[in-house]
């Protein structure tokens, strides 16, 4: 599930709860599992093709989350087809392809942010393990925020070494990275300290709208 | 203002602020010096980010020994490297970090955020995830979280050193219009020209403390 896909909009689906969004995704997946039934199959995918061509979402989206999955989705159908038959093979594609899409929705709705939060609330109850939840939330936010950093420091260091000449090895490219990244969460962790940060546990925040 | 007495910093053995005694109340102060003069050190001294080996820095009376939690709400930083200081991967929840640190009521928080994002033309790019922005706008969008939780100095060290000509001068631009007292480590002369006061550091030591186009001339004569 990749977290930073989201499209801004003010749909219902973008008003929800994410924690609804994501029981909700936790009950149709443990539904489709529970009952492999091709017409139950079918309907899902039905279902959630409509909702998100009634949100907006068009073709052009559903295509370019699909796209990528396909090779997959054919190898899983092709071998449920040589093991059983074509009508399981149409139902375990179509479930797996319904569940890919449900959870694209949630993902494509819900602000990382809210997602977020919505972790944080339902991390609360864990405090008295020891576990804060703000710092957990905060975890969670900087790795949204720097796995990008990490793909384009990579990119350069790989550039660097190729325009000297050498050749591809991890090794290589790894340890000028890894200490670009050292340096990179020192100066991180000194941005977040001089902003203030105080990770003393907070009572959870009101469900709803998180932003700012 | 910000005061230090008798500061010495060392990291280990080696010495990179040697006994500076200061008193800062201009409202725009630049410090400039090679590189290894001891400037970062300077600056990250003056919101408490490191403490002092000896002696004292004091923000309008607050020692940054004692009271950091309230030496760093009257001091905001701004870091060389837009990049490495924002924290939140979409432009107004990054804003909204600082003023949630300060539990500001939500209401505030929402105006002030409304309010920083239209002075540095970063209203169409609220919900712009932030590696996208370009170098120039990451370090207004740095600006603007500072800004936004109304400190009373403001330390900037090297901000427009990664940026190119157009992006230095909006940043610059920005910062002059600033009605906080401003520390700026800058190689950057040009900025410092209409400053009220410019300090040269070499190895540690001030060797100059002068206004701009003197302290400038000295310093580019000694680097010569
Ligand atoms: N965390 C550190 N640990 C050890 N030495 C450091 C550290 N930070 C800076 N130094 C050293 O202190 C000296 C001054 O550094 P700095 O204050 O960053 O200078 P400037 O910003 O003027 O380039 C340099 O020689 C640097 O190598
Ligand atoms: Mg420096």
């Amino acid at each position: 599930m990749i977290l930073s896909d989201y499209i801004p909009g003010t749909g219902l689906l973008w008003r929800l709860p994410p924690g609804s969004k994501l029981l909700a995704l936790a009950a149709l997946g443990t539904l489709l599992l529970a009952v492999p039934r091709l017409d139950l199959a079918a309907l899902t995918f039905a279902a959630v093709i409509a909702l998100y061509l009634g949100s907006g979402l068009g073709w052009r989206v559903i295509w370019r989350i699909l796209r990528p999955m396909l090779v997959i989705l054919a190898v899983i159908a092709g071998a449920q087809w040589w093991l059983f038959d074509a009508l399981s093979a149409a139902m375990v594609a179509l479930r797996l392809a319904a569940l890919l899409l449900f959870a694209s929705l949630v993902t494509l709705t819900t602000r990382a942010s809210d997602m977020i939060a919505a972790f944080e609330r339902a991390l609360f109850w864990l405090r008295p393990l020891g576990v804060n939840p703000a710092k957990v939330s905060l975890a969670l936010s900087l790795a949204l925020r720097f796995i990008p950093v990490l793909g384009a420091i990579t990119a350069e260091v790989r550039e660097a070494q190729r325009a000297r000449g050498l050749e591809r090895s991890v090794i290589a490219t790894a340890v000028p990275v890894i200490v670009r990244l050292l340096k990179m969460a020192d100066d991180i962790a000194d941005a977040i300290e001089a902003r203030g940060y105080d990770p003393a546990p907070q009572s959870p925040r009101p469900t709803g709208d998180t932003r700012p | 203002m910000i005061e230090l007495r008798d500061v010495t910093h060392r990291y280990g053995e080696r010495v990179v602020l040697q006994d500076l005694s200061l008193r800062l109340e201009e409202r725009r102060v630049a410090v400039i010096g090679g590189n290894g003069s001891g400037k970062s050190s300077f600056a990250r001294l003056l919101n408490g980010l490191q403490l002092p080996s000896e002696g004292q820095v004091l923000i309008d009376g607050l020692d940054t020994r004692t009271e950091g939690k309230a030496v760093r709400r009257r001091v905001g930083f701004v870091f060389q490297n837009p990049d490495n200081q924002i924290v939140f991967p979409v432009v107004e929840e990054d804003l909204a970090f600082g003023l949630k640190n300060l539990r500001l009521p939500r209401d505030e928080i929402r105006a002030r955020v409304e309010s920083a994002l239209a002075r540095y033309d970063l209203t169409e790019l609220r919900e712009h995830p932030a590696h996208l922005l370009s170098g120039g706008q990451k370090q207004l969008l740095a600006l603007a979280g500072v800004m936004a939780m109304a400190p009373a100095h403001i330390v900037f060290d090297e901000p427009t050193t990664l940026l190119d000509l157009r992006n230095k001068r909006r940043v610059a631009r920005a910062i002059a219009e600033l009605p906080q007292n401003v520390v700026m480590i800058s190689h950057d002369l040009e900025l410092l020209r209409d400053f009220d006061r410019v300090i040269v550091l070499d190895e540690g030591r001030i060797v100059a403390d002068d206004r701009p186009g003197p302290a400038i001339d000295f310093y580019e004569r000694r680097m010569a």
